[in-house]
């Protein structure tokens, strides 16, 4: 016996957060998302690659597929950060690594996203490096 | 907590060989995990050689003729012996399950193995620690809440609600589902486990209850619930053909229920 806790105590623990239902429903939700916006991703990649970077330039021109685009590296991320956050609370228990990890990841997706939807923006409006 | 190595006290070693009694014709090697909590010793694999000639159809059988005729040191538990109690729930062959209602003769290979269940604080040779296991059970509060006035026989259910418990009551606490399931294993201080919640839910949908909001606002936590990620072992082990999985999925149907 390490300690005299009770084993009532100790299953109760803090208690229940009374949060997690709107994280579940944000995962699948933004799965669902992704199928079509996933779809149109390979082939809208599948086009682009066959043709050259004016082409590609105007094509995300279009106010459809910049949306598009936008919505799909917007969603990605915020699926992404919410499935490596789940990865991270199930492996890893020193509170230090996992607050550190769980900031890195918030921090890297919120980098990336960020980047990756501005430089869609800028070549939508601005017409690339024209 | 995921640990890729056992401890170093943990970790088995070879142990005792235990030759099948003269003249037996029909041998069977059974391995066994051995641990004595008196002794400094690591684990250890005894390995018994049953005559199996001698002893009836089921693991059950098999350790209790190991324990009376061949070694009487070897510790477990065993009550009912046709699968009612759950006392018996052990790893056979690499698979939890109840060592009364498992035949050896399933068990592929000539070497029968058996150890505690997964990820428990192992007590003596094949008895775990239940503690906890049965402390989160109790923090459901698995009986009848109600804030109407008792009725003055019982409280009455059509047979269409009564069957929806059908699938759920038959849980016997065996364990065998909490112990294979991964997220219990790394965090069975904080996640309740298939069992539990599966009494959870048995407990959500009784058309008699009044505390379903009470019993769903224990519940909702990233923890408790919610590392449940449908891996399904839970529905593959269990001896009495239950199904945790779905049953925590429709707890967390009924989470959704609330908001939208």
């Amino acid at each position: 016996m390490t300690d005299f806790r009770t084993p009532r105590s100790r299953a109760l623990g803090l208690g229940a957060a009374g949060h997690g239902v709107s994280h579940w429903i944000a995962e699948r939700v933004s799965s669902v998302a992704l199928i079509p916006l996933v779809l149109w991703g390979v082939f809208a990649a599948l086009r682009l690659a066959s043709s050259d970077y004016e082409m590609a330039v105007m094509w995300l021109a279009s106010p459809i597929n910049a949306v598009l685009l936008a919505l799909l590296t917007v969603v990605s991320f915020m699926h992404m950060h919410s499935g490596m956050r789940v990865v991270v609370e199930d492996y890893i228990h020193r509170r230090l690594t996992k607050t550190g990890l769980l900031l890195l990841n918030l921090f890297v997706c919120a980098l990336f996203g960020a980047l990756a939807l501005f430089s869609i923006l800028k070549v939508a409006l601005t017409g690339g490096a024209y | 907590m995921v640990e890729l190595a056992l401890p170093k006290n943990s970790r088995v070693q070879k142990g005792r060989h235990h030759p099948a009694p003269a003249g037996a014709q029909k041998v069977r090697t059974f391995k066994v995990y051995r641990y004595d909590p008196e002794g400094a010793e690591n684990p250890r694999w005894d390995t018994y050689d049953v005559d199996i000639e001698a002893c009836g159809p089921m693991v059950l059988d098999a350790l209790i003729y190991i324990k009376n005729t061949m070694d009487p040191t070897l510790a477990f538990r065993r009550s009912c012996r046709e699968g009612v109690c759950g006392s018996c729930a052990m790893n056979i062959g690499g698979r939890n399950t109840l060592a009364c209602t498992h035949g050896w003769d399933e068990v592929p290979g000539q070497t029968c193995t058996i150890s505690p269940l997964p990820h428990m604080p192992v007590i003596k040779d094949l008895v775990p620690d239940m503690t906890l296991f049965y402390a989160q059970y109790a923090s459901i509060e698995p009986w009848l809440h109600t804030k109407t006035p008792e009725p003055q026989g019982e409280w009455l259910q059509t047979p269409a609600d009564r069957e929806k418990l059908d699938g759920l009551y038959e849980c016997i606490l065996c364990a065998c589902c909490s112990t294979s399931c991964p997220s219990y294993w790394w965090n069975g201080d904080k996640y309740l486990g298939p069992a539990a919640l599966l009494h959870a839910y048995r407990w959500l949908i009784d058309s008699r209850d009044e505390a379903t909001g009470e019993r769903l606002d224990d519940l909702e936590d990233p923890f408790k619930l919610y590392r449940c990620h449908t891996i399904m072992n839970c529905a593959q082990v269990c001896p009495k053909g239950l199904n945790p999985a779905k049953a925590i999925a429709e707890v967390k149907k009924m989470l959704v229920d609330r908001v939208v």
